[in-house]
């Protein structure tokens, strides 16, 4: 299981918080949820609202052992297990040991008719009952404007839910309200007005047939937040946030190198590789060996006794490893040994959004010290590439915090040199290396050129990379290429 | 407590919690109802949600104080303190029951 302790540095909360343990969120809201006191979840239909708060008491239960209430106004509780039965949830389970309780509050439109004065006591009992029998900790309202429906007399509903969430904070169990988004305010019904601790928004819309779910803290009194909006995804195992600029530059910064895997390279880069914990561009057009760098480098790390996990957007794994060993990088072993890890997938299997949880979520339960992304350019069937760039990014600020170095490949288009890359990524990365091929005569010939890479001493020049089945070497262009220059004219 | 024993053809039931103002007037208001349209065939009990939490669960209550008509069927509920007679006659379809 994931957890979200270590996705964003948590600084030491002024109050006591309780974690939702999902990932992303207790970053964003420095610790989790307030602690003993009500949290109002706004959204409109189908935006996660029910899952969100599911999944808080879910966790709870599980990880914190805080049991919990969940009051369903809408589904009962047939549907509810119906529908956390497939985010791998162990609702049933969790009901069975009397970690967690769901009431369902039916609300049958019509039927209800009202005469005077009322209250909403009859609640604040069934409550009352629930925290007695299972020790609630946490409780869930979902969604409490359901009553509005049914009754009429909505000034003093509204007095009424008021002193239900008084009798919750006196409580002292920390309580996720879900309220309907309004067109103008945040909650058809005005609920914000009355949970004032802290109001979590969630907004879905479908753009150009993407869904993209977003989530941000509106406020969050007593505790400092992260204020912008984060994309959020509803994946197999639930909810997970991915905060972008949350994240700060504050990495850990490591003097330790990891060899390139190709020996003559290194010496292009100071003669000891890339440092730990870096991000490293490969470009090139089609062909000139990105992805056996690739292969080099996850080598390398293997026989470090290192894990590498190899995200590969164009080969399979069966592809892969049987391309490699023409240029002696033989990946069986490794496979074999669980220290290397190809995932294959095809970029339109899912959004950016889908991408960046894979990798995260792969990354953190496989806990690799390289992560290779082969290449990032198929990324643009799924995005634009301000999208593009803003996930790498995030991809980058993930795994830099962890200390693991990503290497990415990018394939260029035209001929020549791009320095320019297409994704623009080059100013995010802290080494870029640049392959080509030129053409001499009959033949074709590989160059590498390391156009950056900071921190360090590295060559500038544009050598020769040779890949036979000995493996990989480079030597100097010029004492090559002597007869090819006139050749060519 | 068989909250369904009786052999009268109207049952009634008035949930609340704890003897409230707005639950004094209920009763008050409902007894009224009954003795003038349904003298001697009607049972009304009070159920305290208070002492029987699990029924609020169990017979779906969330408002108080909430008179359920238990029979004849269909069943109906009616929240509030029913101060507006009109309105609980029609809830409880009683206006075709001449006052005795």
């Amino acid at each position: 299981m994931i957890r979200a302790e270590n996705f964003l540095t948590v600084s030491s909360p002024p109050f006591a918080k309780a974690p939702s343990g999902i990932l992303g969120l207790d970053g964003v809201m420095r610790g989790g949820f307030p602690a003993g006191r009500p949290t109002l979840v706004c959204g409109g239909p189908g935006c996660g609202k029910t899952i969100l708060a599911m999944e808080f008491l879910v966790r709870g239960a599980q990880e914190f052992d805080e049991p919990g209430l969940f009051l369903s106004f809408e589904e009962n509780p047939a549907e509810l297990l119906d529908n956390f039965r497939s985010f791998g949830f162990d609702v049933e389970g969790l009901v069975r040991k009397k970690k967690l309780k769901i009431s369902h509050v039916e609300i049958p439109r019509g039927e209800i008719l009202e005469s005077g004065v009322f209250s909403l006591d009859a609640l604040i009992v069934r409550l009352a009952h629930g925290i007695a029998e299972i020790g609630a900790k946490r409780i869930a309202l979902d969604t409490i404007d359901s009553v509005f429906s049914a009754l009429s007399n909505t000034e003093a509903l509204r007095n009424e839910i008021a002193r239900l969430f008084h009798w919750l904070r006196d409580k002292g169990v920390t309580s996720v309200i879900t309220g309907e988004r309004g067109k103008e305010e945040l909650t058809r019904d005005g609920l914000q007005e009355y949970v004032s601790d802290c109001v979590v928004l969630l907004d879905h819309r479908v753009t150009e047939q993407t869904s993209k779910r977003r989530l941000r803290v509106v406020k969050y009194r007593g505790s400092a937040h992260a204020a912008d909006e984060f994309p959020f995804l509803i994946g197999a195992t639930g909810f997970s946030v991915l905060p972008i600029t949350a994240a700060g530059l504050d990495y850990g910064v490591y003097s330790e190198r990891l060899s390139t895997g190709v020996k003559d390279i290194d010496d292009m880069l100071g003669g000891q590789g890339y440092f730990k914990g870096t991000t490293v561009l490969v470009t090139g057009m089609s062909g000139t060996g990105k992805s056996s760098l690739a292969a080099n480098f996850a080598q390398a790390a293997c026989q470090r006794g290192e894990r590498c996990l190899y995200f590969s957007f164009e080969e399979s794994t069966a592809q892969i490893a049987r391309n490699m060993k023409s240029v002696s990088v033989d990946l069986d072993p490794w496979l074999n040994r669980g220290l290397l890890k190809v995932l294959a997938s095809r970029p339109t299997f899912q959004g950016l959004e889908g991408h960046l949880v894979s990798i995260a979520s792969e990354a953190e339960a496989f806990g690799p010290s390289c992560v290779l992304l082969d290449p990032i350019t198929n990324f643009i069937a799924v995005g634009n590439l301000h999208e593009i760039k803003s996930m790498l990014t995030r991809i980058l600020d993930f795994l830099k915090r962890r200390g693991i170095t990503l290497m990415m490949t990018a394939l260029t288009t035209g001929s020549g040199m791009s320095e320019e890359t297409e994704l623009h990524v080059s100013s995010i990365v802290d080494t870029w290396i640049a392959l080509d091929t030129t053409r001499a005569g009959r033949t074709h010939s590989r160059s590498i050129r390391v156009v950056k890479s900071r921190g360090m001493r590295h060559s500038h020049d544009s050598r020769e990379m040779i890949m036979s089945d000995s493996g990989i070497t480079v030597c100097p262009l010029e004492t090559e290429q002597p007869n090819g220059h006139k050749q060519v004219r | 407590m068989d909250i369904n024993r009786s052999d009268k053809p109207w049952v009634l039931h008035l949930y609340v919690v704890g003897m409230t103002l707005a639950a004094k007037r209920a009763l008050f208001n409902i007894t009224a109802i009954c003795e003038e349209r349904l003298a001697g065939a009607y049972s009304l009990d009070v159920i305290d949600l208070i002492e029987n939490p699990a029924l609020a669960e169990g017979h779906q209550i969330f408002a108080v104080p909430t008179l359920v008509r238990q029979l004849p069927h269909p069943l109906r509920k009616v929240i509030g303190d029913l101060s507006e007679p009109e309105k609980v006659l029609a809830a409880l379809d009683l206006h075709a029951h001449a006052l005795v």
